[in-house]
């Protein structure tokens, strides 16, 4: 195809970055199409004319009437109308009308858009979806749009449009739309063919319409979009021209580092451009540009992107905590990043408990991270990953962000750590609402270690009804109907019952994939005695009852337990 | 009722203070004047510094790859050759001053005072010399992007966590050369130990961590080093800083941060304080005194520094780009992409 092939003409609409606009202005007028161009009213008129002159040279670019031209209104699709009557007047060998704006980049060879519209030739690329069934707008005003009345600048008369919507609403006004019509919304920005574009403008309706769509919020994304289903039976709902909004409504940019990106999109037209990326114009406005391709547009890795970032600026990274993200209570999204698991009582109960569970699982296990003397890491380290100290007071100065800040900085390698009624309390709540948190609970277990303590009795006892005060409270958190996180509780006498299956299970529970079947297990802490020790307890009016019915004589029914010596499990 | 009487309140401070900023510019001489090459939409950098001669170059030449358009300097009395040296840059204007840092609010009344002469409608960023800012995409797209970006989104404010950098081994261990990248010797930093909590009164969040307090403060965090700053902002002649560049009024400009969940986009502030030069600058500190709260900090890190100056661990992250700052939390593109 040669470029005196006039059969695509471009409306161009340009209101910032003039400079950029004539580039780009130049380009289509280079590669053989008519273009119109309005220059908004707004530009002052010593640099609208110095555009002007630019393109003196050019019989077959126009510029139509100005108009103040503002966002949102419908002074855009007039200026619209009256380029695109322009357009269809002066250049009656255009069949494609283009509607690009100057900040609009054409990503391949104008040639390949006309070869691809000439094999198309009676095809409308206009995005045009139902309001019925399509929620996508930014505001929640999509069905409403049309059915309210919108007098007032969003941008320059905030409030009153804010106060003219909600009276609107308050006393149930409702628009009649014009009949035979259905509202369609999509892009701005479409390529119509000269027959459905001057059946839109030459409709015997087209007073009622306009009458009608001068007061419809954001027209210039439903005008066209809805006339154009009345004109024409073949509309092709998609955008020529690449355009990703944002969850505000507002387009993306794009800049130098995007190129490859663009590149390889196979769009026929990009939007919108940063002004001074000045790589992506040189490379795109090229003269010769090369060989042909036929392909389609592929958006999908473009797609990816700006859904990722979306993703990112409305929903964040769960259980991440920073300067930019801090979430209020409720609305975490992931009070931490994975899962982690708190055993209570199972370091008092197994002598070697840390060291086993580490040995057969491979995963991080630390002491009791909220100790009250220091933060028991893994390995007794007095710092751990991402530079979190093990002193007490830094750990207190806040327990839940001590405790997301290290699931986030260890994120991959599932962690557990041991937890008990000597610890920092305020974790608990923490804990107990966080869906990634397995506690598990052996109640009273603190008392073996009691047992085994070289202490006087009466302090024995005086630490006994504080630990069980303390655990009892922190039950009452896990089983409060708030928590959230996967809570077993034994009592020490249910726990002993089946304690290798209890083990086995919550180990699959970690590991959910790997069927491990250990064989070896934690060594169990002499009990011999340890009844005749709560019953002593008892005797001195404190009753241990988190530890649940141990009989006094030790003799226990189905323990199989040699105290003292590993059980293994074939 | 209290809302109102709250905000009448805040309404008299930032009056307060514009009030002073424009009393305290009187205590500024000026040394060089080139205000009158500020264009529309230059992005311009506003700084105080005292006897930084040796970081000068890297500072300027930094700030200016990035994209700052002109720079708004004041000496507080140097005598390290810092302010002849600025008064030749064609880009800089220079304001000198001998009077009292502290009594100027830590330098924020002088700050205020020519934000709110030269600064109207601009992009403003407020550093430090040791600070650098680091934001999304920094290496392909420059600062311009950036604040045409944030204003098309109606964003007046872009905060930035200060991260401090450090060496492995003593930090006097090389000595810093002058126009030398101060990060090939302090590429270190902490990469998960802050913690973050909310201002009522401002509004804005209140960020303490990193070597600062793991080492000088971790028997008592409430007193380390505050690391939130919001140091770029589209000034308005009627906004303030309260204290140092934390937080501004009014103090909408302070949510640079998101509570439902997502993430506002946002950068860091590499921070080359721990370099040869800081014993020096500490030992100067102790008794010129002229720093915040009585400059307890300098002197924590005065008497820990004498013990062990090494501030690395086996969990010190290194410095690579900007993406691992956003990959570590540290920073986020938001929806900026």
């Amino acid at each position: 195809m040669s470029t005196d092939d006039r059969s695509l003409g471009v409306v161009l609409l340009v209101h910032t970055a003039l400079e950029r606009a004539g580039q780009v202005a130049h380009h289509w007028a280079r590669n053989g199409c008519p273009v119109v161009i309005h220059v908004d009213r707004r530009v002052p008129r010593e640099s609208c004319q110095a555009f002007m002159r630019a393109f003196a040279d050019y019989p077959a670019v126009r510029f139509s009437r100005r108009l103040r031209c503002e966002w949102g209104r419908w002074s855009i699709v007039r200026a619209t109308q009256i380029a695109s009557e322009l357009m269809l007047a002066s250049f009656p060998d255009v069949r494609h009308v283009f509607l690009a704006s100057g900040s609009c980049l054409p990503l391949r060879p104008i040639d390949d858009l006309r070869t691809y519209l000439g094999e198309r030739p009676e095809t409308n690329f206009i995005e045009s979806a139902s309001t019925e069934d399509v929620p996508w707008t930014v505001g929640g005003l999509d069905k409403e749009r049309f059915t309210l009345r919108f007098p007032f600048s969003w941008k320059r008369q905030r409030r009153l449009f804010d106060g003219y919507v909600k009276l609107q609403r308050r006393i149930g006004y409702c628009r009649t739309i014009p009949e035979g019509i259905l509202p369609h919304m999509g892009s701005q920005w479409w390529c119509l063919t000269r027959q459905t574009l001057s059946a839109i403008l030459e409709s015997p309706r087209r007073k009622e319409y306009d009458r009608y769509f001068r007061r419809v919020w954001i027209p210039d994304e439903s005008y066209f979009q809805t006339l154009a289903r009345i004109h024409s039976r073949n509309i092709e709902s998609r955008s020529l021209t690449l355009t990703k909004f944002d969850y505000q409504g507002k387009p993306h940019v794009f800049y130098d580092d995007h190129l490859q990106l663009l590149r390889r999109s196979d769009c026929f037209v990009a939007r919108k451009i940063w002004p001074k990326a000045d790589r992506l114009y040189q490379t795109f406005l090229r003269k010769s540009s090369g060989s042909r391709r036929t392909g389609e547009p592929d958006t999908n890795k473009i797609d990816r992107i700006f859904s990722d970032a979306v993703a990112r600026r409305t929903r964040g990274r769960p259980g991440l905590y920073m300067h930019s993200r801090f979430p209020n209570e409720g609305w975490e999204n992931g009070l931490t990043c994975a899962p982690y698991s708190v055993f209570e009582g199972f370091g008092d109960l197994f002598q070697n408990f840390e060291a086993w569970l580490s040995r057969i699982t491979g995963i991080r296990v630390h002491g009791h991270l909220f100790a009250p003397d220091e933060a028991e890491f893994e390995g007794g380290q007095s710092v751990y990953c991402g530079g979190l100290s093990s002193h007490p007071a830094t750990r207190d100065r806040n327990p839940g962000q001590f405790l997301a800040s290290l699931i986030w900085n260890m994120r991959g390698e599932r962690q557990a750590f041991q937890y008990g009624p000597d610890d920092t309390p305020e974790i608990g709540w923490f804990m107990a609402k966080d869906p990634n948190a397995q506690i598990s609970v052996i109640s009273g277990a603190w008392a073996v270690s009691l047992f085994h303590s070289n202490l006087d009795f009466s302090t024995i006892r005086k630490i006994a009804a504080l630990r069980q005060k303390a655990e009892a409270a922190h039950l009452e958190i896990l089983r409060s109907p708030h928590t959230k996180a996967r809570v077993r509780i034994w009592t020490m006498a249910e726990f002993m019952e089946t304690p290798m299956d209890n083990l086995q299970m919550l180990i699959d529970e970690m590991l959910p994939r790997s069927s491990l079947r250990f064989s070896e297990a934690p060594r169990l802490a002499s009990l011999s005695g340890f009844g005749k020790f709560l019953q002593n307890l008892k005797n001195h009016g404190m009753h241990p009852y988190l530890v649940g019915n141990f009989p006094p004589d030790n003799a226990f029914p189905g323990h199989p337990w040699p105290a003292g010596r590993p059980y293994l499990v074939k | 009722m209290s809302r109102v009487w709250r905000s009448y309140r805040l309404r008299a401070e930032r009056q307060r203070r514009l009030v002073r900023a424009i009393r305290k510019r009187g205590e500024l001489r000026l040394v060089a004047d080139r205000t009158a090459l500020i264009g529309k939409g230059d992005i311009l950098c506003v700084a105080t510094l005292r006897n930084e001669q040796v970081r000068l170059p890297y500072f300027l030449s930094y700030y200016r790859n990035l994209g700052i358009d002109h720079f708004l300097l004041i000496d507080n009395d140097s005598n390290d050759g810092s302010r002849d040296y600025l008064a030749d840059q064609a880009d800089v204007s220079l304001w000198s001053t001998p009077k009292s840092y502290k009594r100027a609010n830590f330098g924020t009344d002088w700050v205020n005072g020519l934000l709110r002469k030269h600064a109207h409608g601009h992009w403003a960023l407020v550093v430090d010399i040791d600070e650098f800012l680091i934001y999304p995409f920094c290496d392909t797209r420059p600062l311009g992007a950036l604040a045409d970006w944030l204003e098309a989104s109606s964003v007046r404010s872009f905060g930035a966590m200060l991260i401090d950098m450090y060496p492995k081994g003593r930090i006097d261990a090389v000595p810093y050369r002058p126009g030398q990248d101060p990060f090939e010797i302090a590429c270190w930093f902490d990469s998960g130990n802050y913690v973050i909590e909310k201002n009522p009164k401002y509004r804005n969040l209140w960020v303490q961590g990193g070597p600062r307090m793991r080492m000088f403060f971790a028997d008592d965090p409430m007193r380390a080093p505050a690391l939130n700053k919001i140091p770029l902002v589209k000034w308005n002649r009627r906004y303030a800083y309260v204290s140092s560049t934390h937080m501004l009024l009014p103090r909408g400009l302070n949510l640079v941060y998101e509570e439902w969940g997502g993430e506002k986009t946002s950068g860091c502030l590499l921070h080359a304080k721990f370099l040869n030069t800081f014993s020096e600058k500490a030992a100067e500190e102790l008794t010129r005194r002229q720093h915040y709260a009585d400059s307890h900090e300098y002197r924590a890190y005065h008497d820990r520094l004498k013990e062990s100056p090494d501030l690395w661990c086996k969990w010190s992250e290194k410095y690579i780009n900007w993406r691992q700052l956003e990959i570590l939390g540290l920073m986020s593109k938001g929806n900026w992409a």
